[in-house]
């Protein structure tokens, strides 16, 4: 494939077909075409509005307790004795992910189009919890889909969508992963269009999702980038995020990818390597295809079939990414490399050890990755990781990885 | 130019009835078993066939068009071996029309061009591809319309009188309505609703328009048929060959006698469909 000519700038995307070149896009069903023509006319009324913005402020600062914290992670330094590492704390959000971000965003859109009724899909659970309670938090009917497979890996999360009121809905094709959740997910929403708010927890799906997800998410790179200059007084030279769909990545490097000199690189789950078909690096390992409304890089076969996949770590086990992301790996502005489960697991103990946090198993993947380039790196330069979410939902994962019960 | 499906539909139109369309889904359970299927639907009754193309992730179809697709997969079909049905199927029938049916990502691995060639070239005359609305024509529907395929699309209860225009820019041979907001498979709308709709869109177009999604029975082909120029039946099809599948897919009856008795029956609904409108 051609490579598309270097933008002026890395931030106008998606054009108005919803396409980030010949990525993206609104590859629907018809019974969801006027649905979405909507949803893109309220959101553009909507991101203009002061009254929006000021509520959604004040909902981030008094509800979410933003801004997140950009911490320097003196241990994980220490001990790597290269480039000075900070976290970028999305864990310490309410609900412990950067998922609460995307979530109150959405919900005050679904008050503002009068729907009655939320719908999620979620893979670790973390967006299903931040649906749920959102849902609880302004009285919405919430009904979740998570994939078997997945209810049974994060249980904490499940019991935690039941407390707040959501219905949590297993969801047992392919897999029973997030790929299926978003299927029912779809299926749900193609049957109650007429009340229902499609709350989606990724920057992908049909255009305006990758936009608006994006959107309400880059209020981590925005903070980053200022908490930066105030605490260093110079931007960082390195970010790292990991990606699944990739909404915490874009929300990191999206107010950066105009700042020429910082190096992007977006984390992908390499499973058990990428020489099988057990691993979610559709951007190392896929290619171009259109799932879910959007054409992106995906894991499939000759014939256009997608594959399952594999990851550890239920939020990234998912075999496409978001529109955006497929853009800047084809424009070459963000790197995109793959970290194991073995790997992920190591800096997840790592990190738990020397920093007395325990990060989500998603998050391990990004820090894997600086564990690997810090060390080469001088004293003075500056990496931020997003540390994503925080990873009380996965002891039991790690611990079955572990060969302990608890 | 005329297709195909232009002159069957101009020919039912003649006779006063409305047209038997049938989905099936091609491989379900394996290739020559469904090809023996595809043969014995003209005689049955059937007035154009809707070949359904499986997708791993068929985000707008119901349990048993989703298992059948998962069926076919398990079977080895592939878009290449769908095309080699329809020819197969087209050496001995050059009459009846053929819709390939399914979602855009295994037409977009396969290569735009390259399939509307192949396509054209085994008899194929239509084209339903459920995720590409008119937002996207570019990506297939122009270059079909140009290669002389029939892009039908499906017109929803949520298409309103502002939106149809749209929908029905470049649709050809027919047009789909959906008869309600959902997935295959699911109960019949209110047929008087239905009914209502067809209206509705006959009053912004001069294709024939079909009605899909919920019809299963003789009687519910019959009502519909009243009013519309089509009835589309797939889920009743897909289930009539699952139920003689046994649990590790072994055939307990012909699957071809199954869908053949199911729609000769549909077939007495659509012909007795305006004489009874017309009581």
């Amino acid at each position: 494939m051609d490579k598309p000519a270097m933008p002026n700038s890395f931030r106008t995307g998606p054009d108005e077909q919803g396409m980030f070149g010949i990525f993206g896009g609104r590859f629907v069903a018809e019974t969801l075409m006027p649905l979405i023509l909507d949803l893109e006319e309220q959101w553009n009324k909507a991101k203009n509005d002061p009254e929006f913005k000021a509520e959604l402020q004040n909902l981030s600062t008094h509800y979410a307790g933003r801004p997140s914290k950009l911490y320097f992670a003196e241990g994980l330094t220490r001990h790597l004795g290269g480039a000075k590492v900070y976290f970028k704390r999305e864990d310490l959000n309410h609900t412990g992910s950067h998922k609460i971000n995307n979530c109150l965003g959405q919900i005050l859109l679904a008050k503002r189009m009068g729907k009655k009724r939320i719908i999620a899909e979620t893979g670790a659970g973390q967006h299903g919890v931040a649906s749920a309670t959102v849902a609880a938090r302004f009285d919405y009917p919430c009904v979740v889909y998570m994939g078997a497979t997945d209810v049974a890996r994060q249980s904490p999360n499940v019991f935690r969508m039941k407390l707040l009121g959501a219905e949590v809905r297993p969801v047992t094709a392919g897999h029973g992963t997030l790929k299926d959740a978003m299927n029912e997910a779809l299926r749900d929403w193609v049957t109650n269009v007429e009340d229902t708010y499609y709350l989606i927890g990724t920057a992908a799906g049909p255009h305006p999702y990758p936009e608006l997800v994006r959107d309400f998410q880059s209020v981590i790179g925005t903070e980053a980038r200022a908490q930066m200059l105030e605490q260093e007084g110079r931007l960082p030279d390195v970010i790292i995020a990991c990606v699944g769909g990739g909404s915490n990545a874009i929300g990191l490097f999206h107010p950066f990818l105009d700042d020429r000199q910082v190096r992007i690189i977006g984390v992908e789950a390499g499973g058990r390597g990428l020489n099988g078909v057990e691993h979610c690096a559709s951007m190392n390992a896929g290619k171009p295809g259109v799932l879910h409304g959007n054409r992106t890089y995906l894991l499939q076969n000759s014939d256009g079939q997608i594959l399952d996949g594999h990851s550890i770590s239920a939020g990234l086990d998912y075999p496409g990414v978001g529109p955006e992301h497929s853009w800047l790996r084809d424009s070459g502005r963000v790197e995109y490399v793959p970290i194991l489960d073995d790997e992920a697991l190591e800096a997840f103990q790592l990190t738990t050890r020397v920093e007395g946090i325990i990060p989500a198993l998603e998050s391990a993947h990004a820090i894997a990755h600086a564990m690997k380039i810090v060390p080469a790196m001088d004293k003075d330069q500056i990496v931020i990781v997003n540390l994503s979410g925080r990873g009380d939902k996965d002891v039991h994962t790690v611990a079955n990885m572990l060969g302990m019960e608890i | 130019m005329t297709t195909r499906i232009d002159r069957r539909m101009a020919k039912l139109k003649s006779e006063g009835r409305p047209a038997l369309v049938t989905y099936f889904m091609g491989g379900d359970p394996d290739y020559d078993t469904s090809l023996s299927i595809m043969k014995a639907l003209p005689g049955a009754g059937s007035d154009i066939i809707e070949l359904g193309m499986p997708f791993s992730d068929p985000m707008a179809d119901g349990p048993a068009i989703q298992a059948a697709g998962l069926r076919a997969l398990k079977g080895g079909q592939t878009l290449v071996k769908t095309l080699k049905m329809a020819s197969e199927f087209r050496a001995g029938d050059d009459e009846t029309p053929i819709v390939l049916m399914g979602y855009y990502n295994p037409i977009y691995i396969y290569g735009v061009d390259r399939f509307l060639a192949d396509a054209k070239a085994s008899g194929i005359d239509g084209l339903i591809v459920v995720d590409l609305p008119p937002e996207m024509d570019e990506e297939l529907c122009i270059p079909a319309l140009k290669a002389g395929i029939n892009f039908i699309r499906l017109a929803t209860p949520t298409t309103d009188d502002k939106r149809l225009p749209k929908v029905l820019q470049n649709t050809s041979g027919f047009v789909y309505y959906v008869s309600m907001t959902g997935i295959t498979g699911s109960a019949l709308a209110d047929t008087a609703k239905v009914a209502a709709a067809v209206k509705r869109i006959k009053g912004h177009t001069v294709l024939p328009v079909c009605v899909g999604f919920g019809v299963k029975t003789a009687e519910q082909a019959r009502v519909i048929g009243a009013s519309a120029d089509g009835v589309v039946v797939g889920t009743a099809i897909v289930n009539a060959v699952a139920n003689v599948l046994g649990p590790k897919g072994e055939k307990t009856a012909d699957p071809a006698d199954a869908v053949a008795t199911l729609v000769s029956g549909l077939s007495q609904g659509v012909r007795s469909a305006r004489l009874a409108a017309a009581e």
